[in-house]
């Protein structure tokens, strides 16, 4: 038998299609999605150097970053929004790009519309203009956030110049406990690792927690990844990869199904294959965790304080006291009890079905707190349809929730969903950098979407297990 | 193809930006990105950091008018984190910044740098640290950047850098944009294709 190999090692050897002069890849791009903030530039050079795109049917595109979530109606409020819709249509036409437009019942975020489309697939390599493509990675694909001129490469040649990272196996074993989420699951990940933990590295996530995860909660830890410094991570295909992908769009059709089947699961890792690092988390020490500062890293559990600057090193200080003078907070003390002014349940992290049946769970009969503005933005047009067709929406709506039409919304503000001054949101998004919900002094704490519901009815940054009445397990 | 101008070396005075985790975010702040050109984009550079919401001036080190003509960046630790957009390199060389140096950087912001031909070299902790006082006690001292021997040279010190060989290879040689490379692969990429099971679509 041959030497054992990682699903990182399957898909770069399959995917190679030959070595570049400074040592570096020429590596194969089985499915490239596009969308209107990062492509306009990239079909612009196309046209400069008299290229077209080489495999328009592995291209994908749709609208996400810029659509308002209030209001379909065209023109747009903001006539450069309008342009960069127009141009993508215009893009889109020219190369032949199969496009899922506003309106046609598959549009939405770009990481949500893959998957839902069944064009995400296990053993590809799958790249995308946006850092968060790492989503992708819960099929056991390779995928992975690029730059404008990468997307032109990939337009022009279907290929990328790339360097092979190394591996590290992060398992999480054990079972979480009631009221933590793959949400937290990541964030504690990122905390234990650093927000540059994963330079250089692809993250493998492995043992009994992803086993038993639905392909949502594997897409909200994936998604996640680049915020650990890993520009990709993955979870091996499985039964439950499988079943997800049955029956949907761009999926095999029946005659191919099987051999589709058994050549997706043999791109799963080897056992006995070589990891770089390995990683190992126990399930139980996973807390509901909440961002306090000003990057994915700097988070806590629910219930424990957050650092004061005497606290730390002198090297972290001048990041400590940056962060909780932009936050305004106090260090020493739990983010219980910080007062929110806008609930974002919304993003390519946690937009997605199960995250409002969830969420709807507990807001059945509740309302938001007077003064908060809570928002809840479906990931997709599918995701709002299913939702409706449920009456999600509804609970949402009477609980107090506004409920929009797909986009990235108020993730990263491209649109009119902004924060303003320096109103905090408790947020199911995947970024608190400063000003990244539209206002520079604007403040976010990243948490799962159910403590997202707990803020919003309380105003106040809460435990979601006490506000809901979800029993603590008694730690043996 | 269009040829490029090797980058081996740049001089210049040099603005310093201490703080590990600078996100791109933070370099060009998303509602820049509502564009279909990178026309824009070096007024905005830091924008936030700047200036306020009503447009004075924070006195930034960026706005100092003695750094005005400032060629080297120098920067913490996993600078060019967070989100894939290639407008923050771009942003930084439309700003006249020709290379950065820093205590590492993040991968993607890295490599969209390099395809746009602009350094970004590491350095070790302490060696960062000691041209930092420096650049920041000295808004005229003069900063050599070596990417070919991989050195950082001000006042008189020399420090060792770091980049990997497959993009010092090409800045160096003036080969950073891949494209004409990767087109030259196209016999054996539709072999690739056709191996993978495309093409049957079409």
């Amino acid at each position: 038998m041959s030497r054992p190999k990682s699903l990182l090692d399957k898909v770069w050897e399959t995917h190679a299609v030959r070595d570049l002069a400074n040592g570096q890849t020429q590596l194969f791009i089985d499915t490239h999605l596009v969308h209107e903030v990062t492509s306009p530039q990239a079909f612009a050079m196309l046209k400069d150097l008299g290229l077209n795109v080489l495999m328009p049917e592995r291209t994908f595109a749709t609208v996400d970053h810029i659509v308002p979530t209030h209001t379909r109606a065209e023109p747009f409020e903001d006539p450069m929004a309008q342009e960069m819709i127009t141009a993508l249509r215009r893009n889109v036409a020219e190369h032949a790009v199969p496009f899922f437009d506003v309106g046609s019942g598959n549009q939405g975020i770009v990481h949500m519309v893959g998957p839902e489309l069944g064009i995400t697939q296990p053993g590809t390599t799958i790249v995308c203009g946006d850092s968060h493509t790492s989503t992708h990675g819960a099929f056991g694909a390779i995928a992975f956030g690029i730059g404008t001129r990468e997307v032109r490469d990939v337009l022009a040649t279907q290929t990328l110049a790339l360097s092979k990272p190394k591996l590290r196996r992060i398992e999480v074993n054990g079972r979480l406990g009631p009221g933590v989420y793959a949400k937290d699951v990541v964030l504690h990940i990122i905390r234990t690792l650093g927000v540059k933990g994963g330079v250089g590295y692809a993250y493998e996530y492995a043992g009994d927690v992803f086993d038993s995860m639905s392909m949502e909660e594997r897409m909200t830890v994936c998604n996640m990844s680049v915020e650990g410094g890993a520009r990709f991570g993955y979870v091996n295909p499985d039964a439950t990869t499988v079943a997800y992908l049955e029956g949907r769009r761009y999926a095999p059709t029946a005659a191919e199904w099987d051999a589709a089947v058994q050549s997706w699961l043999s791109f799963g890792s080897d056992t006995g294959c070589e990891y770089d690092d390995v990683v190992i988390i126990r399930a139980e020490d996973v807390p509901p965790t909440v961002t306090w500062g000003l990057n994915p890293g700097q988070s806590v559990a629910i219930d424990e304080p957050i650092p004061s600057p005497q606290d730390v090193s002198e090297g972290e200080r001048p990041a400590v006291e940056e962060a909780l003078a932009h936050m305004g907070l106090e260090g020493g003390r739990p983010m219980t009890g910080t007062r929110i002014d806008v609930a974002f349940l919304g993003s390519c992290t946690n937009a997605r079905l199960s995250d409002f049946v969830e969420v709807a769970r507990f807001l059945e009969g509740r309302r938001v707190h007077p003064g908060v503005k809570a928002i809840a933005v479906p990931g997709s047009e599918r995701v709002k349809a299913e939702c409706e067709q449920r009456g999600i929406d509804r609970v949402l709506q009477t609980a107090g929730f506004e409920w929009r039409a797909a986009g990235c919304s108020m993730c990263l503000a491209m649109n009119p969903d902004k924060l303003v001054g320096d109103q905090l949101c408790a947020s199911s998004s995947n970024r608190n950098f400063k000003g990244r919900q539209g206002s520079p002094t604007g403040r976010t704490v990243l948490m799962s979407p159910v403590m997202v519901a707990a803020a919003a009815v309380t105003g106040v940054v809460s435990d979601a297990r006490e506000v809901f009445g979800v029993r603590r397990e008694v730690m043996a | 193809m269009r040829a490029f101008d090797p980058v081996k070396t740049v001089s210049g005075t040099a603005v310093a930006l201490p703080g590990d985790d600078i996100d791109t975010d933070r370099i060009i702040p998303a509602r820049f990105l509502k564009a279909v050109t990178f026309d824009e984009l070096g007024g905005q550079l830091f924008f936030d950091e700047r200036f306020d919401e009503s447009g004075r001036t924070k006195g930034h080190p960026l706005d100092e008018p003695a750094r005005a003509n400032a060629s080297v960046l120098v920067a913490g630790v996993n600078f060019g984190c967070g989100s894939s957009r290639e407008h923050a390199p771009r942003a930084l060389a439309r700003a006249g910044f020709r290379a950065v140096v820093a205590g590492s950087f993040a991968e993607i912001f890295f490599g969209n740098a390099t395809g746009v031909g602009l350094p970004c070299l590491s350095l070790e902790h302490d060696d960062l640290r000691e041209l930092t006082a420096a650049v920041l006690a000295d808004p005229a001292l003069e900063v050599n950047v070596d990417v070919e021997a991989l050195r950082v040279s001000a006042g008189g010190r020399s420090y060792a850098a770091r980049m990997p060989e497959s993009a010092r290879s090409v800045l160096v040689a003036g080969t950073y944009d891949p494209l004409s490379e990767l087109l030259q692969g196209l016999d054996q990429t539709l072999l690739v294709a056709a191996r993978l099971g495309h093409g049957a679509r079409e």
